[in-house]
């Protein structure tokens, strides 16, 4: 019997699973199929999973999908969910109110949108309405976020520093051996990481989708040095699906990969999870945190206060971002925020496009020490 | 002698005091064969950087590293030339020729082998077959990951003085990440992909004898076990093999042959590096990690 379909069948069945297979792993599949005995029974599944895994968190769905191609029964054909690409919504600059006439026909209409956009800024996001809220996320992908800045171990040509004497001497041999023109190095600058961990519990839930599309919005500018985490009842990684282009299908994908919207949130527990898998490895390391939540704590505070001490001896700065601190009358009295206070380097507003500019412009700084 | 099925391959690994999984030695053989790069992700101490060794040693071909560092460029990876030894040279010439210099000449003679000087990756192109180690790639810049792409993918290199140095036979390379940073897709899609977790009981003291001769069967047990306890507390840092092996070690310096609560607790040391393990540790009761 020809195995080739079935191979190729596992490999799609696998990546509808959600593990990114391409058309050049398959292919290292087959190839690798190839070289062993296929008579141990070990050997068809390392092949797959050396091939076409390339993550942890793959490893899981592998052995699922693998147990249930190759063990049960020949499945019948499985339906296959298409995904259709999904139209942008895109509102009219100025269209807050729908259907209010034809905005263009009349000139004198347009300082006035202007202006809606100005005030638009400052509104509360949990207050918008659907179509403000279209109009909101327009203006976040107009967003230009500049990475902060640390010095790297590499040096580059420069005017002045210290000498280079590599450049020094090969500008010597037009010179007939003598150190005419000095060459100079010094250090050179590097995007500093961020990590953005961003809190989808129930309670902020009004503020979770505008904050997603903003890490969205950070993490397409700077792909390599920007790492986005949902914390929820359990700690998701959504860097991945965030670096797609497209803010729609990137939101879908993060909705996919968070199992738990809008649950309950144990901050304490799910940050402890982060520094263990992530956080302690490297990735908080110098790194500039951000962590948006509103700080309603279900579990224990100590332990909540615990883990934001080792985070904040890991990390270059940690800014916490509360959607509620830009209330009249706030005051920091829920007992996670409470806790959190005395291990944090800032506590920013973040419920207004206005406040999450001024967060960009603060992360930004942050990196010059 | 190359092994013609995986479990040839681990028996050969496996002299080497090196004891490969079915994962592992499928994985090896097949970069072996394909031949693909292998990429080792896991936990600290699972083994990635020895089975590198492991693998030079079985297939008696040399072990050429490379240690990735942050701001590692392609001069500290591949080639550079000797600049003050070639102005020295010049000097030399031009002291010796009298004035009458021929110019074609004195620059050929600046561009050869003597002044190069061969960094890992050349090293491998041109000693292959060998097994190239390029260790914690994780901690390289992306833009270095799209050079050692390029190299990889070609088995070559062209110095612009000197011509293509092509390898005869690709050598074997075995790249280990972290995981501090993502590494990036296409790189690891070239790649053959391995996550080595820690070692199963009955394998880690299968290790710990092998690698200790003097080791009594009941401390090996004893402390592969207390570690296998101890990865299961939730740790800032669960202990890898090198940590058992260093505890084990630790005992044998005591003198030791068993391992009670006592001698537990004052050797702790050598597994835990954090104190907020050692005080989870003895939290949980150092009785009840030895025991069963």
């Amino acid at each position: 019997m020809d195995v080739l379909p079935g191979l190729v069948g596992f490999a799609r069945v696998l990546a509808e699973s959600g593990v990114p297979v391409s058309s050049h792993r398959t292919a290292m599949y087959l190839d690798a199929v190839g070289h062993l005995d296929l008579a141990d029974p070990g050997a068809l599944y390392w092949a797959g999973r050396l091939t076409l895994c390339g993550d942890p968190d793959d490893l899981p769905r592998y052995d699922e999908a693998f147990a249930r191609w190759f063990t049960d029964d020949w499945p019948a054909q499985e339906q296959r969910s298409v995904s259709m690409p999904q139209r942008a919504q895109i509102a009219a600059l100025s269209g807050v109110e729908a259907g209010s006439g034809d905005v263009l026909s009349d000139p004198e209409a347009l300082p006035v949108a202007a202006s809606e956009t100005e005030i638009l800024r400052h509104r509360d996001i949990a207050a918008l309405s659907p179509a403000e809220r279209a109009h909101l996320r327009e203006l976040l992908n107009k967003l230009r976020p500049q990475p902060p800045r640390r010095a790297s171990l590499r040096s580059e040509q420069a005017r002045r520093g210290h000498l280079d004497p590599r450049r020094t001497l090969r500008g010597m041999l037009t010179t007939l051996g003598e150190p005419i023109h000095l060459a100079h190095r010094k250090r050179a600058k590097r995007a500093r990481k961020v990590v953005l961990l961003v809190d989808v519990s129930g309670s902020m839930s009004p503020y979770a989708d505008a904050l997603l599309r903003f890490a969205h919005v950070v993490t397409r500018h700077n792909p390599a040095t920007t790492e986005a985490f949902a914390l929820g009842t359990r700690m998701t990684r959504l860097s991945r699906a965030l670096r797609s282009r497209d803010p729609e299908h990137a939101l879908a994908d993060a909705g996919r990969a968070v199992p738990d919207w809008a649950g309950g949130t144990r901050l304490g527990e799910t940050l402890r999870a982060f520094l263990d898998r992530w956080g302690h490895r490297g990735l908080a390391r110098h790194a500039v945190v951000v962590i948006f939540s509103d700080g309603w704590e279900r579990g224990d505070t100590a332990l909540l206060e615990e883990q934001l001490a080792r985070l904040h001896r890991l990390a270059y700065r940690v800014l916490w971002v509360n959607p509620h601190a830009g209330r009249k009358g706030y005051a920091p009295v829920q007992s996670g925020i409470a806790a959190a206070l005395p291990h944090i380097d800032g506590l920013l507003a973040g419920h207004s496009l206005a406040t999450l500019e001024q967060l960009l412009q603060e992360m930004r700084d942050a990196g010059r020490s | 002698m190359t092994p013609e099925t995986a479990a040839e391959l681990a028996d050969q690994l496996e002299s080497t005091g090196y004891l490969a999984d079915p994962g592992v030695a499928t994985a090896a053989f097949l970069a072996m064969r394909m031949p693909k790069p292998l990429f080792c992700e896991g936990e600290p101490g699972t083994g990635k950087t020895s089975l590198a060794q492991a693998l030079s040693q079985a297939l008696d071909v040399p072990l050429i590293r490379l240690q990735c560092h942050e701001g590692i460029d392609a001069g500290q990876a591949l080639y550079e030339w000797d600049f003050p030894r070639q102005l020295l040279h010049l000097r030399a010439l031009e002291a010796a020729s009298g004035g009458e210099l021929d110019v074609t000449v004195a620059e050929q003679s600046l561009y050869t082998e003597r002044f190069l000087l061969a960094r890992p990756l050349l090293r491998a192109l041109t000693s292959a077959p060998c097994v190239l180690l390029i260790d914690e790639i994780d901690r390289a810049d992306d833009e270095f990951e799209a050079f050692l792409l390029q190299v990889l993918d070609e088995n070559a290199v062209s110095i612009p003085e000197f011509g293509e140095v092509r390898a005869q036979t690709p050598p074997l390379v075995v790249l280990t990440s972290n995981r501090t940073r993502e590494v990036h897709d296409a790189l690891k899609r070239r790649c053959l992909y391995h996550w080595l977790a820690h070692p199963e009981f009955a394998r880690e003291v299968e290790i710990l004898r092998r690698r200790l001769p003097g080791i009594s069967e009941r401390l090996a047990e004893q402390v592969a076990g207390a570690v296998r306890r101890l990865r299961e507390l939730e740790l800032l840092k669960p202990p890898g093999v090198a940590e058992s092996l260093d505890w084990a070690r630790a005992l044998q310096a005591l003198g030791r042959d068993e391992l009670d609560a006592a001698t537990a607790a004052s050797t702790l040391g050598a597994v835990l590096k954090y104190r907020e393990d050692a005080d989870r540790a003895v939290a949980a009761g150092l009785d009840a990690l030895l025991a069963g």
